[in-house]
């Protein structure tokens, strides 16, 4: 264990949790330069201890340490978890052993990742929702549903004696420093956005419900599960995730945006590209942007979609695939949400065109809706296979609207379209 | 062999299927947004919404009814991918 201690926060209010400073990748997907922590915390009151969180297995050590120094584990009545990921709830079954009286408070969502986690048949629990609320005797811990921040399982505490605000992943980051405190530690801005951009931000209408609920509480402390515990004007962290959950740039809800993406070798997928727009602007409310995908890597791709409502996407086939800028644009989508969105596809082909087909699939695959089926034309797309492009666009952008005529189709048909040589 | 008309709301679009068929097989095919994991019954990704039409639909198994039950699933909730249609019309939607 390092040489500190546990922490306070407040009056009886400590940090417990870990330090890892050597950790440089977590997730797979996210970096850090100077590791993270793992924010435990208990709560005394009158009538009860309460732990709030626990640490990534590997730190249980540290975590009990440091908890033995503030708290017995008779003392402790209340186990709450804010999040059930491995990185907050490694130490917990040795906790709920050493602590066999203490009562678990969780989220309704929590129970099947929590059953997944302790395998005991006479696991007790207790389901909380907004309104809900447990008492230590003098000081009362409150519970705010905030699911999918990131995971449907996650609620923040609110501890109304002391205005600290136990908030889990949310407002926190991948910072390492045993200063702890946002005052006193290194500079960690790029952290917390960081941390934003690839954990909340494909929850982003998640998280402006979950301000709903946080703004107005007279916070006078953050602690998140991660990083520095938000002591010095905590509030602008809040005004932070408005401004990032927040749409770019508002130019008037008044229209759909339908973007097309394509790629093209000798004009053909191009042309289609063109149909398609010149289709879509046919329906009023509509607005059509086209991309050639050859110009750019993804980044500024991933923002306008983003705020777009409908994707279209031409690639020609090539050794029977979907070339590779389209690939990755769909595969740098994780960052964003993207479900419900609609989507289509369409390109031209030389021998085979499983193209579309692939695009689709994988478009389903992100949940998008693909109600429109795909164009293909061999080589160069005569005035029939652009009539057709443009009809696509027409229908997608009447899907948009709301303005497409329901439509009646029998199974067998369905399947067949399906086949790339339909 | 029976058949069943199943709307789906979200995209405006009617399928015609035999009765049978398992929700799962014809949303996917026609990109209604419905989503899926396990396909087996298990994870509960792919719970969706019964607008009407629910007596159409075939009875809740044990594994399906415990599945979405610890999904906090209403009255009107199926998994896609268990949920078979029996005849008549059926109007669902995501969610
Ligand atoms: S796909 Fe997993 S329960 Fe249906
Ligand atoms: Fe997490
Ligand atoms: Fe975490």
């Amino acid at each position: 264990m390092s040489e500190i201690g546990a922490i306070e926060i407040a009056p009886g209010t400590h940090w417990v949790g870990a330090l890892d400073p050597g950790l440089r990748e977590f997730d797979i997907i996210l970096r850090t330069a100077n590791g993270t922590t793992y924010n435990s915390y208990c709560v005394r009151g009158s009538a009860g201890v309460a732990v709030i969180d626990t640490v990534k297995a590997s730190h249980a050590d540290e975590f009990f340490a440091r908890l033995e120094q503030v708290a017995r584990y008779d003392e402790i009545t209340t186990i709450v978890l804010n999040h059930l990921e491995p990185d907050h709830t490694g130490a917990l079954p040795e906790l709920m052993r050493r602590a066999p009286e203490a009562r678990l408070y969780i989220s309704g969502k929590a129970q099947l990742m929590l059953k997944a986690l302790v395998k005991h048949d006479d696991l007790t629990y207790t389901i909380v929702n907004t309104g809900d609320f447990v008492e230590l005797g003098d000081r009362t811990l409150h519970f705010l549903n905030t699911p999918f921040l990131h995971w449907p399982d996650t609620q923040c505490t609110w501890l109304e004696q002391q205005g600290i605000l136990f908030s889990g992943d949310v407002f926190g980051c991948h910072f390492c420093d045993s200063r702890l405190f946002n005052g006193q530690v290194g500079d960690f801005r790029f952290s917390f956005e960081y941390y934003y951009a690839h954990i909340m931000r494909p929850f982003r209408e998640h998280v402006l419900d979950a301000l709903e609920l946080i703004d107005p509480l007279p916070l006078k402390l953050i602690a998140p599960a991660h990083g520095p515990v938000l002591r010095d004007a905590p509030k602008s962290y809040v005004q932070r995730y408005r401004q990032l959950a927040a749409p770019l740039l508002h130019v008037g809800a008044d229209f759909k945006s339908l973007l097309v993406f394509y790629i093209s070798s000798y004009g053909n997928t191009q042309r289609m590209a063109e149909a398609v727009r010149d289709g879509a602007e046919t329906i009023d409310g509509v607005r059509v942007s086209l991309y050639d995908l050859q110009a750019g890597g993804d980044l500024p791709f991933v923002d306008l979609i983003e705020e777009a409502d409908g994707l279209a996407f031409g690639s020609p086939t090539i050794n029977g695939d979907a070339v590779k800028p389209v690939w990755d644009l769909l595969s740098s989508l994780a960052v964003i949400k993207v479900r419900d969105k609609l989507g289509a596809a369409f390109g031209s082909y030389g021998w085979s065109g499983e193209a579309v087909n692939m695009i689709e699939d994988r478009l389903r695959g992100l949940k998008l809706r693909v109600p429109v089926k795909g164009v293909r034309a061999r080589l160069i797309p005569t005035e029939s296979e652009l009539a057709g492009c443009c009809e696509l666009g027409r229908q997608l952008a009447q899907h948009l609207t709301g303005s497409n005529e329901p439509k009646i189709i029998s199974m067998s048909e369905l399947l067949t379209r399906e086949s790339p040589h339909a | 062999m029976p058949k069943a008309n199943v709307t789906f709301e979200n995209i405006g679009i009617t399928v015609t299927v035999p009765a049978g068929t398992r929700l799962i097989e014809i949303s996917e095919k026609v990109g209604a947004g419905i989503t899926y994991g396990c396909r087996e019954g298990e994870c509960g990704t792919c719970m969706m919404r019964i607008v009407s039409g629910m007596e159409n639909m075939s009875e809740r198994s044990v594994l399906e009814d415990k599945v979405l039950q610890e999904n906090m699933a209403g009255r009107n909730n199926r998994l896609a991918c268990q949920a078979q249609v029996l005849g008549g019309d059926i109007v669902v939607r995501p969610g």
